[in-house]
């Protein structure tokens, strides 16, 4: 098979995983709407949502096999891994992300988080294969380079958690204004309590921190057999540098200051948008030395 | 919040000299001010950003003062144009590490103890502690349990005390210390490094003395006399594009290296990733572009100027523009030169280059006539061309090999040829940085993974030594503690299920 019909195949596995994800979404909504409706005076049946619920999941399974399979055959057509460009990025990161989810939903109950996950997914891909779609080519001479594929797998993944840590830490907030105005509605009752979401956030981006600190460390050696100086203050640099320093602040509030929940959740927030910010942002309209590895 | 300060202005109002100089260093090392200080450094760093820099890119700088004529010299004024020298980020980043080591020198004198520490006795009663369960078992399969879980143990009559995570505290000083090995590492590297560029061409050498470099910056203590005098010949430089977009897929520079002038050469290969290594210098490629070789000749025949001519790339297809100059005539001669590698031509654009490679290369030349303004001893660009004083005689349009006749003498395009940017840098501090960086990545995984636990286990007294009451108490990741119990306490009831069976 030629390179390009490789690419082509690539895309249709893409569209197929949107489709799939749609349905996935769907099924989390009904799912969704069926609990708040029965939990209004009926009875719920419990073991109804579940089953639509484990069908949602298992159709995340699918749509994130078929994605892997879009960014297999997208390697293989630019004979490199698929790392070069926004719309690499975008796709492999809404990989990690669902299979952060995933993997998670094994250790902990939040199968709930799957209608965010679905949609965040959705959305990712959407804006990747409308708005920043590119054909697939070989990198110019700067991106090649072993750590380039250590830097930018270490920080797509980081990137899929930090998503789910703020997701997890946004369902905080909005669960803390509603507890705070009354009882929880019957949508919301299925959700864990407050203190267990603080705590995964916490547990997430204790995880994240070091992979993080990683991905920053082995952009420093590529940058230096690339450009000759490990840390420049380059747009990229400086904001991943900043969400490292907003994240260092929020383990340490949690540890040696002690905030939790609301102050927590908000320090966790504003971090995560130092990161969605530098991912937009800078690729955009940054100018620095990382924007050529861009659209 | 505001009751404390008034205390504290208080406490300020009634104390004096040194204690106020302890106040002011308590005052710097507690955990609130090192958090402001962590989020004032991300906040500081943001300007950074946004605004561009003089230290990446000087043009840029320029051009925002040309289009903001009246905000920039304020923004100048707060170095917001060299965010990250500026005094006041470096004050930031001082206090930071000064109340990191205030933090820091407590807690590692009080770890030297700490670390070899026993287990002490347990609380009186721990019913109310964490995951209290009593359970039919033996103090000594207990023990065997805590010992095979690494924990350490210390025994009490009627009871045991035993405890794990020691290296936590271990990670935590390690991660932080590292921060401090990481600046000292980036110090290195601006206080005794240098970082130099030479445009070179391809088929000449470089020795790699002060006087080879276009420019050179030493950092403020690295002596320029000790530059090792390594010589790199450039002997064939290929650059290949893709013949679709015009990206640059490959540089690659074939060189012979000399350790010094007068060792043995040996072949290398110098890429875009992959740099001439010499101890803590390395030799990079960094751009390339074209010279053009030209021989100038005055009316009566003798060449007045003969050689190649670096032009600067203007755009990605490397459309290259520069001046040769001829001062060895009187009136002077200079030309205002463009090299076009493959030439294409529109009515807009006029004459511009489709391709990086020569595919159809043709040099476009102003003649001017006049005073080059070369003798007044000011610092001029090799690649502009000062025609305030000088008129122009003559448009030229040359393929290679073709000679033209101006008014007072001739001019041929002899060829051309490439050239390469080396970048040479030299950077003793990059090591350091980069183990400091790891060992805070290994400090990091220490501190948020590894969590301190207590398990205590007494002997209930009433059971003749068959029934025993156990508890914990974790001072982090509390879930550490409950799987441990969890697990202890099914090893103890499988025994008692089993029998003796293991």
């Amino acid at each position: 098979m030629g390179n390009r019909s490789m690419g082509f195949l690539s895309n249709d596995l893409i569209y197929s995983a949107i489709v799939v994800f749609a349905l996935a979404f769907i099924l989390h909504a009904i799912e969704t709407a069926w609990s708040v409706r029965s939990g209004e005076g009926r009875n719920l049946d419990r073991s109804r949502t579940e089953r639509v619920a484990r069908n949602a999941t298992g159709l995340i399974v699918l749509a994130d096999l078929i994605l892997l399979a879009g960014l297999i055959t997208r390697g293989l057509s630019a004979e490199r891994l698929p790392l070069g460009n926004m719309y690499e990025f975008s796709i492999t990161g809404a990989f990690a992300f669902t299979t952060a989810y995933l993997v998670a939903l094994k250790k902990f109950q939040i199968r709930w988080l799957g209608l965010f996950v679905a949609g965040g997914a959705l959305l990712t891909l959407g804006t990747a294969i409308t708005l920043l779609y590119v054909e697939s080519a070989p990198l110019v001479p700067a991106l090649k380079s072993p750590w380039l594929v250590i830097h930018v797998a270490a920080a797509i993944i980081s990137g899929g958690i930090f998503l789910l840590a703020n997701s997890i830490a946004a369902v905080y907030l909005i669960l803390e204004k509603i507890e705070r105005n009354g009882t929880r509605g019957s949508w919301a009752a299925r959700l864990p309590s407050l203190d267990s979401l603080d705590q995964l956030t916490y547990r997430l981006i204790a995880l994240v921190f070091p992979l993080w600190t990683f991905s920053i460390i082995a952009g420093a050696i590529w940058a230096e057999a690339a450009w000759g100086r490990y840390w420049g203050w380059d747009p990229k640099e400086t904001w991943a540098f900043i969400t490292w320093v907003a994240y260092a602040a929020y383990l340490h509030a949690r540890v040696t200051a002690g905030w939790k929940g609301k102050k927590a959740a908000w320090l966790c927030l504003i971090a995560g948008s130092t990161f969605l910010f530098n991912y937009i942002y800078v690729n955009i309209w940054g100018t620095g030395k990382h924007t050529y590895s861009g659209l | 919040m505001a009751k404390i300060e008034k205390d504290r202005t208080r406490e300020l109002r009634e104390i004096g000299g040194y204690s106020l100089l302890r106040y002011l260093w308590r005052l710097l090392t507690s955990m609130r001010t090192a958090l402001i200080l962590l989020l004032l450094l991300g906040l500081a760093s943001i300007p950074g950003s946004i605004i561009p820099q003089r230290t990446q890119n000087p043009f840029q700088v320029q051009d925002f003062f040309a289009a903001n004529p009246t905000i920039s010299p304020w923004l100048d004024r707060l170095y917001l144009f060299d965010v990250f020298g500026a005094p006041w980020f470096s004050a930031i980043y001082i206090l930071l590490f000064i109340s990191l080591i205030g933090c820091l020198l407590p807690r590692l004198n009080h770890y030297r103890v700490a670390i070899f520490e026993r287990p002490t006795r347990p609380p009186q009663t721990f019913e109310s502690s964490e995951g209290f369960f009593e359970v039919d078992g033996d103090m000594d399969r207990a023990i065997r349990w805590l010992e095979k879980n690494r924990y350490r143990i210390e025994r009490f009559d009627g009871s045991i005390s035993a405890e794990k995570g020691y290296l936590k505290e271990f990670g935590n000083l390690l991660f932080h210390l590292s921060l401090l090995l990481i600046l000292i590492g980036i110090a290195m590297s601006s206080l005794f490094g240098m970082r130099g560029e030479a445009i070179v061409n391809e088929g000449e050498r470089f020795i790699n003395t002060p006087v080879a470099y276009d420019n050179i910056s030493p950092g403020r203590l690295y002596s320029l006399d000790s530059m090792q005098p390594y010589r790199i010949d450039l002997d064939d430089f290929t650059a290949k594009y893709n013949p679709i977009t015009n990206q640059a897929l490959d540089y690659e520079l074939k060189v012979k290296i000399r350790e010094s002038t007068d060792a043995k050469p040996r072949e290398g290969v110098i890429r875009v990733n992959k740099p001439l290594t010499f101890g803590a210098s390395r030799v990079f490629l960094q751009a390339t572009g074209y010279s053009v070789l030209v021989t100038v000749r005055d009316s009566s025949g003798v060449v007045t100027f003969q050689g190649p001519v670096p032009l600067l790339p203007q755009d990605p297809n490397l459309t290259s523009a520069g001046a040769i100059k001829v001062p060895d005539m009187d009136p002077g001669i200079g030309f205002v030169a463009s090299f076009i590698p493959t030439i294409e031509r529109d009515p807009v654009r006029g004459a511009f280059s489709s391709f990086p490679e020569p595919l159809d290369p043709q040099l476009l030349l102003a003649a001017w006539q006049g005073d080059l303004g070369m003798d007044e001893g000011k610092p001029q660009s090799i690649y502009r061309l000062d025609t305030s004083k000088m008129e122009r005689i003559a448009l030229i349009s040359m393929k290679p090999g073709e000679s033209f006749d101006f008014k007072v003498g001739s001019i041929t395009f002899d060829g051309y040829l490439p050239w390469v940017n080396i970048q040479v840098i030299h950077d003793p501090g990059k090591r350091t940085a980069l183990f400091g960086g790891f060992l805070a990545l290994f400090g990091a995984l220490g501190m948020l993974f590894i969590h301190r636990r207590k398990i205590w286990i007494r002997l209930r007294g009433d059971s003749q030594g068959k029934s025993l009451e156990v508890a914990g108490l974790a001072t982090s990741g509390e879930e550490k503690l409950r799987e441990d119990l969890v697990s202890l306490k099914e090893f103890l009831s499988a025994r008692a299920g089993e029998g003796k069976g293991e």
